[in-house]
Order: C-alpha cells, then structure tokens, then sequence
C-alpha cells in the first residue's frame, strides 16, 4: 500500500509536470483562496490585538463615571460632579486604589510663535495613577500647587512636539486661554488609543487651576477610578452605583442620571466587532477556497477525458480500480496542496507589507495556517473524487478505443 | 511466477471456451456478436484468429482478455471461471498472467520507452532497481537497446510497436493477445514484428493469440482459427513458416 501510494504520487508530479502551466493556472483559485484566508485573520488577529492593547493603555481596571445616560441629548441638562462625590468615594469604597476627578476642555495652547489645540485636563496626581501614566521628565503637582491652584501644567509628548520640537519644555510658561502656566513635567508617550485619538495630544493641570482659570464653575465632569484587582471590578461597580444614588438623591424607581463605564467592555465590544468582521471577511474568503476546488475539479474533469486512453491501456495491462483512482486523487491533492503551500508564502509576505502599511500588528497564527493548508488538501480530495472515480469506472475497451 | 502454472496438470488446458456467447443491447435491438464458441487452447500454442469485420473475433479476443465476460457460456483459464471474476480480480489476472499488444500501439506519450515498458513492473510493486533491469532488458530482446530514452513520438511505427511487445513480455506473462499488432505497419516491418512474436513463443514458450487479417501474418502461427457470424467456422493446425525462413 504504501509503494501505491509512492508510486501515484510519482506519477501524479510526472503529470503535473507535462502540464506545468494548466497546473499553475489550475491552483489559482486555491492560491488566491487560501492567501486571502490567512491574510484576512492575520489583519484581524492584529486588528483585534492592537484594540485590546489601545483599551488596556487607558489604564489598567479602569471605571469611567459620567453624569448622564449614553444617547443623543440625554446629558445636556444633567448635574455634573461636585469634589464632595470624589471625597465620599475616597472614604466609603474600600477596593479603590486611585480615583481621580477630571474637568476638561479642548483649548489652544500657545508657546512662542506656535499654538496647538489640544485637551487640556485638570485633575490631581491620581489622575496619573488612573491613566496608567509615567513622566519622561520633570514633575507632578505638589499638594499646596494643587490646593492653591496654581498656574503649573505636566504636558503629552504630542503637544511637546508641536510647540517645543526638540526644545526642552521643562520650566517654560505656556499659554492657555487668560493665563500661562509653567510647564513642570513631560509625560511618556503612550501613543494612539482606539476610536482614533491620540492620547498624548493632552496637557494636564491641577483640578482647582482648571476650574478656576478656565471653567469659572466647580464642576467635575467625569471620575475615574482605578479598582485595586479586576476581581472586584464588579463589586466596586455596584458600591459606586448605590453611593452615587444616593448622593444625588435618585428614587429607587428611577434611573440613574450618572453612567459607569467599563474599559473591558468597551474592549470587548470593539474587538468583538473586530472579530465578527474577521469572521465575515473569512468566510467570504473561504468561497474563493472553494470556487478554486470547482477550477481543480473541472481541469481534473478534462484530464480524465484527454487522458481516456492512458486510463485504458493501464486498466488493461491490470491496474485496479483503486489504483486509478488513487492516482487521480493524488493528482488532485498534489494540484491543491502545492496551491495551499504557494498560497501560504503568498500570504505571509503579504500581510506582512500589509500590516507595516495599516499599522497593525503582525500575527502570526500557526493554527489558522495549518487549517487553511488542510483545508486545501481536503479540497483536493473533495473535488478530485469524482473525477478519479470517472476514471476508475471507465471500461477498458472503451477506454481504449478513445481517440 | 509462473512457473507453477506451466507445470500444472496436462488435462487442464491453458483456455477452454464453452459455448460462449456475447449479446450487446438486447430485445430487438440485441445484437449477436458471439453465437455460441468452443475453443481450446493449450500451453504454448501461437494461434491466428481470422474472420471478416463483424465475425466476432474482436469480441472472443477482448473475452479472451478478460477485458469483457461472456454473456452465457464459461470462459476457463487455468480451469478457472473467468465469468465469475469480479472487475478487480479479472485485472489482476490480466496482471499477473496476460500481455497485450494493439494494433494502435497504445504506448504512454511524452514518456520514455524505458518508463512504458516498466509500467506493468510498477503495477505488480516491483522496486525501481528491478524495473529498470527488466526493462532494460525486454528492450534489449525487442532490438531498442540504447532507445530507452526516447518517447513514442521519437520512434518510428515498427519500433513504438517493438516497445508495446517489450511491455507485454517484461511481466513473463502465460498469454500474449495481439489485436491486429501489424495492421498500421509496412510489410518489412509486419515482418520483423512476426519475427519477434515467434521468437517469444518458441524460447520463452509464451503462448500468443493474434488476430489478424493478413493471411501472410496467420503464415506465422501452428494453428488458425476462422471467425464466421460469431461462431468458429474453421481450425486449421498447421507447419507454420518460421521466420528466418522468410528472411
């Protein structure tokens, strides 16, 4: 059995040979087939990694609270934060390790000759623990900076490049809106975060700075807190919730006029629609995989019926029907393979230019490329079947009478 | 491999027919190409079959073959029941015991003498090693030593029908069929080719049934058989010329 199988496989390449271009022009459709299938989840792979990666960049079990309900306009005229809702949640929730108070607005920062809009935070040094943040250099603000409000700021590398360039922005004053503030810290680059914005495009000043020199109103528009383990997540979600109810007096049968909102989810949600579409794009793929099997079924097809009288004299000089067959399947499952190989290496090039131009990380997944090479081998065997099967059968005076 | 065979009991013939029939179609449109045919054959004979188109000579040879059954009737080779053979065990027989030679040659295109010849070798799971020395060698006895290499389209009619003999006799078959093995070649070569059958069934004692329409081809065999409306109208056993007495 196994010199069988040698022996169609020799007689297989010898074919595939006296045919190299037809065999060429034949595996296309598989080639095409199984290239678009490993570079579709490669790209997706990657898409979704570097999702995942973005989200987990804004800090680590990270809760967002806002006032409001998500939806078009339902926030407009809800109350914001006050500092006493920081302060209660600093003392009655125990799982919190940071939980920083954030106003913001977008504003123009002008530094000499240049100015660059960007948006300006105002906070306290739990802002940086929330966000995962670390400084390239300089400092953060000092408990009296941050309860006199004065006119310091810590800036992202982004608004560093634009106004500095390569100038050191340590001890300079920049100017927002009515006022300068002097730089005192530069923060490392963390680099794009999902939904595409720039998280480095930012400059931070103390909450009580913001509020006074550019709000003009004592409002917090959103809290963050940083849970001390992903464990508790959950249970830190439901305390805030209740704590918050009741500070801002919402009747039990009503709903809450605040939002929390989960980073994980918010992960799970965009890679999950990375995956889907993954998916989707595959499966459109996969069809190419399968036309290309129609493309060796057919070419087998004409193979068989050029090939009626070499069918003939080798049934009658005693070759069995499983021989015959056998050697047309293999004809078929070499075709299919070497398409799925070449696909494979046309693949892998690609999505490796690919993802350098997308900007997405390259992801190498073993398991999708041996699936999609058996998947080829398979095709092989499922369009080869019917035509090594019509050869088999074919009756040996017949066959040989064939012109 | 078959050595036994030839050693086997006198009164067991090599073929015997009895009363075979073949019948294509059927009702009224069944057409009759066997009626009924009885024939013996032994070890080592060299018979002609010969009829006009339509006697059933083609059909009692492709029978003979084991390429087709009978309809009715027993086909014994060996004292063995063809008819009762399914389509794998007839190809092994026809593996093991049987070659075949055509009219048209039917050699492999594109592929080397050498590589025709062993394809039979392959078939019964020889090593490459083996192959090769015994195609080498049928070459040699069928005149194409130092022709291996070339493919059918490099080769004239008289020599692609030398290497079609040398497929039939690498496998040391018990039977050799030749359907018409001269009817696309010129007469000096038709002659060369009888040469060579002759040559095979006298040192090698292979035995050779030949259907041809050229009396000066039946010339070469011990014994002609005459095909008429399906049925066996004559046998003639006979000195057959030799062909170096042609020469």
């Amino acid at each position: 059995m196994p010199l069988m199988l040698w022996n169609a496989l020799l007689l297989a390449l010898r074919s595939i040979r006296r045919n190299a271009m037809r065999s060429f022009l034949t595996t296309l459709g598989v080639i095409i087939g199984v290239a678009a299938v490993i570079i579709m989840v490669t790209l997706g792979s990657g898409a979704t990694a570097q999702v995942t990666q973005q989200i987990s960049s804004l800090g680590s079990n990270l809760l967002m609270i806002v006032p409001g309900q998500p939806g078009p306009g339902r926030s407009l005229n809800v109350a914001p934060f006050r500092l006493q809702d920081v302060q209660a949640l600093e003392r009655e929730i125990g799982s919190l390790q940071a939980v920083a108070p954030v106003a913001s607005s977008t504003l123009t920062a002008v530094y000499g000759n240049r100015s660059w809009s960007t948006l300006v935070a105002g906070s306290t040094n739990e802002y940086f623990i929330v966000g995962n943040w670390t400084l390239a250099s300089g400092r953060t603000f000092t408990e009296s900076e941050l309860r006199a409000g004065a006119a310091v700021c810590v800036i992202g590398a982004t608004v560093r490049r634009e106004l500095y360039g390569t100038q050191d922005p340590l001890g300079t004053r920049v100017r927002l809106r009515n006022f300068a503030c002097e730089v005192i810290g530069l923060l490392q680059p963390k680099g794009q975060a999902g939904f595409g914005r720039d998280q480095d495009d930012t400059i931070v000043t103390p909450l009580r700075t913001f509020q006074r020199r550019i709000a003009g109103n004592q409002d917090i528009r959103s809290i963050q807190v940083s849970v001390r383990d992903a464990a508790l997540i959950d249970k830190a979600q439901r305390e805030i919730e209740q704590l918050l109810r009741e500070r801002r007096r919402v009747a039990p049968n009503e709903q809450n006029d605040f939002s929390i909102i989960d980073t994980r989810q918010i992960a799970q949600a965009l890679s999950g629609t990375t995956q889907v579409l993954t998916l989707l794009l595959s499966a459109v793929a996969a069809v190419s995989l399968v036309v290309g099997g129609i493309g060796i079924m057919n070419i087998m097809l004409v193979s068989v019926t050029e090939r009626t009288r070499e069918i003939g004299i080798r049934l009658a000089i005693g070759a069995l029907e499983r021989e015959v067959l056998l050697q047309f399947l293999v004809e078929a499952v070499v075709l299919s393979s070497f398409g799925g190989i070449v696909g494979i290496a046309l693949a892998l090039a690609s999505s490796a230019v690919l993802a350098q131009m997308l900007q997405v990380p390259f992801v190498l997944n073993l398991s999708i490329i041996a699936l999609a090479f058996l998947f080829s081998a398979a095709v092989g065997v499922v369009f080869g079947y019917f035509p090594a099967l019509k050869a088999a059968r074919l009756d040996p005076i017949e066959a040989l009478r064939h012109e | 491999m078959s050595a036994p065979a030839r050693s086997a009991d006198a009164a067991v013939p090599l073929i015997e027919l009895r009363g075979v029939t073949k019948v294509y179609g059927s009702g009224t449109a069944a057409m009759h190409a066997l009626r009924g045919v009885d024939l013996r054959i032994d070890a080592g004979e060299f018979v002609a079959i010969m009829g006009p188109s339509g006697s059933g000579k083609s059909t009692c040879m492709n029978i003979l073959g084991c390429l087709d059954t009978p309809t009715s009737g027993t086909y014994l080779f060996q004292g063995v029941d063809v008819g009762r053979l399914d389509r794998n065990q007839r190809a092994l027989l026809r593996r093991h015991y049987l070659g075949f030679v055509f009219q048209g040659f039917n050699l492999l295109n594109r592929t080397s003498a050498l590589e025709n010849v062993e394809l039979p070798l392959l078939y019964r799971g020889e090593s490459a090693a083996v192959r090769h020395e015994r195609a080498r060698r049928a070459l040699a006895a069928v005149g194409l030593a130092g022709w291996e290499d070339h493919t059918p389209g490099e080769l004239s009619g008289g020599q692609q029908q030398r290497v079609a003999i040398a497929r039939a006799v690498v496998t040391e078959p018990e039977v050799l069929l030749a359907d018409e093995p001269t009817g696309n070649l010129d007469t000096a070569r038709s002659h060369e080719i009888m040469g060579l059958l002759t040559q095979f069934n006298r040192e090698r004692g292979i035995t050779i049934l030949m259907v041809t329409h050229e009396p000066d081809m039946a010339e070469y065999a011990q014994r002609i058989v005459r095909f008429v409306d399906g049925r066996v109208a004559s046998d003639e056993r006979r000195t057959p010329q030799t062909a170096r007495g042609r020469a």
